[in-house]
């Protein structure tokens, strides 16, 4: 078997809360590639990158996903890392009293397995390594994990934790958001850096902006929870120049937003009714 | 007023007092106390029925027998010491009295004081008459009171002016006999300019029987003086463990209370600074873990009397199975306290539904030009956190652990002596990993 990573999706249907956001997506994404998903909020780009790596509010209602044939969605959200694939997320969560530098040598851990962990020293010359190619300040390595980071820092730090893992499929969900345009030519250097036949990358964003800096070989427009429009990254330069209502026009949708409608009007349960006299 | 009835008599006291040699003040004391405590009521502990726990199994006092090397203590205990050289510096009580005391020649040629309170109310009677149960009073409550009649063993620190202590010092409290009682009492009194560091430990090993400690600490911090506190409690699930400990710091000087409440039974402590000088201040970081069906009561205060005197209190709990735990944070500011800063955080974090814990704030301000802060939560460890370290390849037991000592890590990392870190960071793991 050769070492090219293969993703497939097929046919992703998944909901909130009862609410169906993905209406059956379909992509497949292999070593070498990187595909980006461009469209509006509330399309539900995020949502398939939260459903790919597992996280517990949604529910797969049909479809399937694989990773070298393996069915990912049978596995644990820390079984899915293990095997290769990993979330550069948009919130990335804080965790006080852990520092960056335990929790990522214990995520390296994770995948070498009892008995063969990696030596400190090997592991500190590599984040410091690492750290200094993203000009993260080598403080953070003991600064406990994503606390009081600034947005950028986040999203600086979920490449440094790509850069480190090697994931076979990358996905990057809203990495540009929040990042001034230093930060964002070094996130996309640290991510072109990591391009190669061994990886692929799916990149979510829904500003032109990114792609500037890590040029596309896919480019597919999200609307209504799924795919609606693919090409190259003449596709991503059209969306930039003219924005999305042409594609709205071609296809006759009105709405591209995917389940918000608006809430039935509830009384908050703190407020009481007027007293009438 | 009701008529307790009381674990020891009047004649059992004063024999107890008379075959060790005590000066009558101390014999006097012991009786006058023994009568306020058939007379006073059980302290009043927010949420928390003391009056149903098993306190009233004092035991009976146990002539202690000596041992002369400390490779004779059992594991439990001998894993504690802290010393690069264990034995320096060290007093080992063991049940009712001290079996095992040592004191570098270099601090005792300084003047400094180590030694159980039962050999210093003979040999330094004034210095201890001076300040014994002047901090923490006979007539609080029974608790108190019963503790000034029974003590035994204990120990007495002090340290004169302007002498600085480079390596703590420390003390090991162990009970493993069910039927000896076990209440000793620690006196530490360091003079101006002076710096100590003093590590206790209480364990337990065999049967417990249900027996309560009642333990009183009390420290005199004179102007200037900077003591650290530590003291880890582990005793087993039959153990009751009832602490008082309480500071008293005068101008500019400093206490820092560092406590793992790691017991398994059930346990009330309340730990005060009183800061009564101008400029004095103090800190105090408490762990608790709670397991099984313990009920804790753990109480951190600072009462403020003196101009610009500070006060920090952190407290982080972790209740799992059907443990209930109420922590309280009181900071209190006298009037005329002017300049004083107060800030305090209690979090509890709960690991099974079953599991309950109380975070109290409590600000009590009498004076306008101060500072005061509090901040308390209590919840779960969270889905998204675990989340997260999932998608890294982290386990959910792996990622579970990660955020829980990391929940404690503000209060453990702070640690200043390192071998206390090491150690308390094993019983905790002992603890949750069970």
């Amino acid at each position: 078997m050769s070492n090219i990573p293969k993703l497939t999706i097929d046919g992703l249907k998944a909901s909130v809360e009862g609410k169906e956001i993905l209406k059956g997506v379909t992509l497949e994404i292999k070593g070498g590639e990187v595909h980006a998903i461009m469209g509006p909020n509330g399309t539900g780009k995020s949502t398939l990158a939260s459903v790919l790596m597992g996280h517990p509010k949604y529910e797969v209602t049909d479809g399937s996903v694989t990773l070298d044939g393996q069915d990912v969605l049978e596995m644990a959200v820390d079984e899915r890392s293990r095997a290769g694939l990993f979330l550069a997320m948009q919130y990335p969560s804080e965790i006080t009293g852990v520092t960056n530098a335990d929790f990522l040598r214990s995520a390296i851990n994770s995948r070498r397995g009892e008995g063969n962990e990696i030596s400190l020293i090997k592991f500190i010359r590599q984040m410091e390594a690492k750290m200094k190619e993203l000009e993260i300040d080598p403080q953070f390595m003991h600064r406990y994990l994503n606390e009081g980071f600034s947005g950028g820092e986040k999203k600086r730090n979920e490449i440094l934790q790509m850069m480190m893992l090697e994931p076979r499929i990358a996905i990057l969900d809203e990495i540009d958001s929040g990042l001034d345009i230093d930060a964002l030519r070094i996130v996309a250097s640290g991510v072109n850096a990591m391009r190669s036949e061994e990886r692929g990358f799916l990149i979510i964003t829904h500003y032109q902006r990114l792609l500037n800096y890590i040029t596309p070989d896919f480019v597919h427009v999200f609307m209504q929870g799924r795919i609606v429009r693919s090409g190259g990254p003449e596709l991503a330069e059209r969306l930039e120049n003219e924005g999305y209502d042409w594609i709205k026009e071609e296809l006759g949708i009105v709405d591209e937003t995917v389940g918000q409608e608006p809430e039935p009007f509830k009384v908050p349960m703190n407020t009481t009714a007027p007293r009438l006299t | 007023m009701t008529q307790t009835v009381l674990p020891i008599d009047r004649d059992t006291i004063a024999a107890l007092s008379d075959s060790r040699n005590e000066p009558s003040w101390m014999k006097e004391l012991r009786l006058a106390a023994l009568d306020l405590a058939g007379q006073l009521e059980l302290p009043k502990l927010e949420k928390t029925r003391i009056d149903r726990w098993n306190i009233d199994s004092y035991g009976t006092y146990k002539q202690a027998e000596p041992i002369h090397n400390i490779e004779e203590l059992p594991q439990t205990a001998k894993e504690l010491l802290q010393a690069d050289q264990p034995g320096n510096n060290l007093i080992v009580q063991r049940n009712s009295g001290v079996v095992y005391r040592n004191l570098s020649d270099e601090l005792a040629r300084q003047g400094v004081i180590f030694t159980d309170l039962e050999t210093a109310v003979r040999e330094h009677s004034d210095l201890v008459r001076k300040y014994f149960m002047t901090v923490v009073q006979k007539d609080e409550n029974r608790l108190t009171a019963l503790h000034a009649a029974l003590w035994n063993g204990g120990v007495f620190l002090y340290v004169p002016k302007n002498v600085r202590i480079p390596e703590p010092v420390q003390a090991l409290f162990l009970t493993d006999d069910a039927s000896a009682a076990f209440a000793p009492h620690v006196l530490i009194v360091a003079e101006a300019n002076s710096y100590v560091a003093y590590v206790d430990n209480y364990v337990s090993a065999g049967e417990g029987g249900g027996l309560a400690h009642s333990g009183v600490v009390e420290v005199i911090v004179q102007p200037g003086a900077h003591v650290q506190f530590a003291s880890i409690h582990s005793l087993d699930e039959t153990r009751t463990d009832l602490s008082y400990r309480r500071a008293v710091v005068e101008n500019d000087g400093k206490i820092d209370w560092i406590i793992g409440e790691m017991g398994s039974g059930n346990g009330m402590s309340d730990t005060v600074s009183i800061l009564k000088g101008n400029g004095s201040a103090s800190d105090a970081k408490v762990i608790c873990v709670g397991t099984g069906e313990q009920k804790l009561n753990i109480t951190t205060r600072a009462v403020h009397y003196g101009r610009n005197s500070e006060s920090d209190m952190i407290t982080r709990a972790v209740m799992r199975d059907e443990a209930t735990a109420i922590i309280n944070g009181i900071t209190k500011i006298e009037k005329n306290a002017v300049g004083a800063n107060g800030q305090q955080t209690e979090k509890v974090m709960m690991l099974s539904p079953k599991a309950r814990g109380d975070a109290n704030p409590i600000l009590l301000i009498d004076e306008d030009e101060v500072k005061a802060g509090h901040a308390a939560s209590v919840g779960q460890v969270s889905e998204e956190q675990v989340y997260y370290l999932m998608s890294r390849g982290i386990s959910r037991e792996q990622a579970t652990k990660l955020i829980i000592y990391g929940f404690l890590a503000p209060v453990v990392s702070q640690i200043p002596i390192a071998k206390l870190e090491e150690q308390l960071q094993l019983l905790v793991e002992r603890k949750l990993g069970q």
